[in-house]
C-alpha cells in the first residue's frame, strides 16, 4: 500500500515537472506552429542562469526567478531575431515547413556547446530549498520527500497562475487568439506578432522553471551534456502529444500520466527501463493515438 | 467623403486582382459593392482593412492617407472588417468573441456598454455568451461577427458576404440589422455581396465591380432599376 502511494506521489511530481515542459512545447507551437527542439538547451542555459544567482546570492527562491526571467528573456531574443528570420527565408519550397523545426535541432546544439564553452562540461551543483530525504511514515521511509512535495506545490500553483492567465486576463485572450485565428486577432487590434514572442517568452519560463526543479528533484548535478535534460525534453514532447499538442491542459494531463506511468515501469517492472519508458511510450502513443490521448477538440478550449 | 480610393492597384502575386480603382464614399452611407466572383471584392475589402498591400495608388480615410498601414493599427482609427465566412474565433466562447473586438481599446468602462449596446442588438447573443462560438447557428455566427466589429468601436465598418450560406429569412434579417447599424451609429459601410438584390435594397449607393475595376456607380434604387445591371447581376 505504501509502495503504491510513493509510486504515485513520485509519478506526479515528476510528472508536473514534465507537464511544465510540455505547456513549454504547446505554448510554441500554438504561437509560431514550431515543434522546439532547442526547448530542452533553452531550458538548460535557464538554469545555469539559475545557477549563477545561487552562486552569488544563495537562494533557491532568488535563483528560480532569475532562471524564469533569462530563459523568458532568451526564447523572446531566438524568437525576434532567429525564428521569424528562417520563417521567411524559407517561406517556400519543399523544406518550408520543416526548416523551423530542424533549424531547433541545430539551436539545440549550439546552445549546449556555448554553455559548455563558458561553464566547462564538468558537474556544476544546484541544491534545493529543501531536503530530498524521504519522509517516514510507521518507521518506513518514502521516496516522496518535502522537497518533492514543494515541488508538486509550485507546479500547482504556476499552472494555476498560467490558466488564470489564459481565461482571465486580457493577454491570455490575445494570446488565444492569435493561435487559433490570427487573422480575425488582427483585424480585432491584437498586434500579432508581439503577441507571438510572448508565447515563446512564456514557454522559455515554464522550461526554466522545469529545468530548475528537473535539477534538484535528480541529483542536483547540473551539466551541459545531461541526460536530464534530454529525457526532460522527450517527456515534454511526449507529454504535449498525448495531450493533443494544441491544449494547455491536455499538456498537464499528458505530463501527469506519463509521470506515473513512468513510475509505476520503473517502480513495478524494473527501474533498467529509466531510459527507454519515455521512448517507448512515445512510440506507443504515436502508433496508437497520434492525435493525442485527450483529443484536439475538446482540448482547445484552454 | 470619408473614404476615398484613387487608382489602386493590388496584385496576388502575378496576378492583378484590382486594376487602378477609384471610389469614394461618404460619411455615413451604406455602399454595395457587387459583382461576379473574381471582380476583386473581396481583396478590395481586405487592402482597405489593411490585411492586404497595395501595389500602387492612394487610399484616404478620414483625410489621412492609410495606403499600406497595417490592419491591427487600422482597427484603432475606426475600420473594422467582418472577413469572408463568419469570421469568429471558433474556440473561444461568446463573451471572448466579442471582448475580442474591444481587446485594444482603453476605456473599460464604455467598452462594457458597447458589450451591452451588442447584446441588446443582437439578443440571441446574450442568450448564449457562454456558449464556444462553434456551437452557434450561421446566422448567429454572422451577429457575433458583426458584433465583434461593433466592438471595436467602428466608423467604417466593412462586410465581406454576410449572408453567405445562410436562409434566405435569416439574410433578411442580418441586412436589416446592418441598415440598423448603420443609422443608430452614424457608420459608414461598405457592404460586398453576392447577394445583390439584397445588399442593394438596403443600400445608399451601389458600385459594381467587373475584372478589378469599377463599372457602374449609382444611387442603389437607379442601379435596381438600370436594366443592363438587372440582366448582369440580378438574374431578371
Amino acid at each position: 500500500m505504501i509502495q503504491l502511494l510513493n509510486t504515485v506521489l513520485i509519478g506526479i511530481t515528476a510528472g508536473g515537472i514534465y507537464s511544465l515542459m510540455a505547456i513549454s512545447m504547446v505554448l510554441v507551437w500554438r504561437s509560431t506552429r514550431v515543434i522546439n527542439f532547442a526547448q530542452a538547451g533553452m531550458a538548460l542555459l535557464s538554469t545555469y542562469f539559475g545557477y549563477e544567482a545561487m552562486v552569488r546570492l544563495d537562494s533557491f527562491w532568488i535563483a528560480l526567478p532569475v532562471a524564469m526571467l533569462g530563459g523568458a528573456l532568451f526564447a523572446a531574443l531566438i524568437e525576434v531575431v532567429f525564428m521569424r528570420l528562417l520563417v521567411k527565408h524559407s517561406s517556400s519550397g519543399p523544406i518550408a515547413s520543416v526548416a523551423p523545426i530542424i533549424a531547433t535541432l541545430g539551436l539545440l546544439g549550439v546552445i549546449r556547446a556555448v554553455v559548455s564553452m563558458i561553464w566547462g562540461a564538468q558537474d556544476v551543483r544546484i541544491v534545493g530549498p529543501l531536503s530530498n530525504d524521504g519522509f517516514s511514515v510507521g518507521g518506513e521511509t518514502l521516496v516522496f520527500s518535502p522537497l518533492k512535495l514543494l515541488i508538486l506545490i509550485s507546479v500547482m500553483v504556476l499552472m494555476l497562475l498560467l490558466s488564470l492567465l489564459f481565461q482571465k486576463t486580457n493577454i491570455g485572450l490575445a494570446l488565444r487568439a492569435s493561435a487559433y485565428a490570427p487573422e480575425i486577432a488582427r483585424l480585432s487590434g491584437v498586434k500579432v506578432d508581439l503577441v507571438r514572442t510572448m508565447g515563446w517568452a512564456l514557454a522559455g519560463a515554464a522550461g526554466a522553471v522545469a529545468g530548475m526543479f528537473q535539477t534538484v528533484n535528480g541529483n542536483g548535478n547540473l551539466s551541459p551534456d545531461s541526460i536530464e535534460f534530454s529525457l526532460l525534453l522527450v517527456s515534454g514532447f511526449i507529454a504535449a502529444v498525448i495531450g493533443g499538442l494544441e491544449s494547455l491542459v491536455g499538456a498537464v494531463i499528458g505530463g501527469l500520466l506519463l509521470g506515473i506511468l513512468i513510475s509505476f515501469v520503473l517502480m513495478y517492472i524494473s527501474s533498467a527501463l529509466f531510459f527507454i519508458a519515455p521512448f517507448l511510450i512515445l512510440l506507443v502513443v504515436l502508433f496508437i493515438r497520434p492525435q493525442g490521448i485527450i483529443g484536439a477538440k475538446a482540448g482547445r478550449r484552454a | 467623403m470619408s473614404l476615398n480610393v484613387s487608382n489602386l492597384t493590388v496584385h496576388h502575386g502575378a496576378i492583378c486582382a484590382i486594376n487602378q480603382l477609384s471610389i469614394a464614399v461618404p460619411t455615413g452611407k451604406l455602399a454595395a459593392i457587387i459583382g461576379s466572383n473574381g471582380a476583386g471584392k473581396t481583396t478590395l475589402l481586405r487592402t482597405l482593412s489593411g490585411l492586404n498591400k497595395p501595389t500602387s495608388g492612394t487610399i484616404n480615410w478620414m483625410g489621412e492617407s492609410i495606403s499600406g498601414v497595417k490592419a491591427e493599427k487600422l482597427v484603432r482609427k475606426g475600420i473594422s472588417h467582418v472577413s469572408e465566412g463568419k469570421s469568429v474565433v471558433p474556440e473561444l466562447s461568446v463573451r471572448e468573441n466579442l471582448l475580442l473586438g474591444a481587446i485594444w481599446r482603453k476605456d473599460n468602462k464604455e467598452a462594457k456598454q458597447s458589450l451591452e449596446e451588442v447584446i441588446s442588438i443582437f439578443p440571441r447573443l446574450g442568450e448564449r455568451i457562454e456558449q464556444r462560438s462553434d456551437t452557434l447557428s450561421g446566422g448567429e455566427r454572422q451577429m457575433l461577427a458583426i458584433g465583434r466589429a461593433i466592438m471595436s468601436k467602428p466608423k467604417l465598418l466593412l462586410l465581406d458576404e454576410p449572408s453567405l450560406g445562410l436562409a434566405p429569412l435569416v439574410v433578411e434579417q442580418i441586412f436589416q440589422s446592418i441598415r440598423d447599424l448603420a443609422n443608430n451609429m452614424q457608420l459608414t459601410v461598405l457592404l460586398v455581396e453576392q447577394n445583390a438584390m439584397g445588399a442593394l435594397k438596403i443600400a445608399d449607393l451601389g458600385i459594381v465591380l467587373n475584372l478589378g475595376k469599377v463599372v457602374a456607380v449609382n444611387h442603389a434604387q437607379a442601379l435596381i432599376d438600370d436594366p443592363a445591371v438587372r440582366a448582369a447581376y440580378l438574374g431578371y
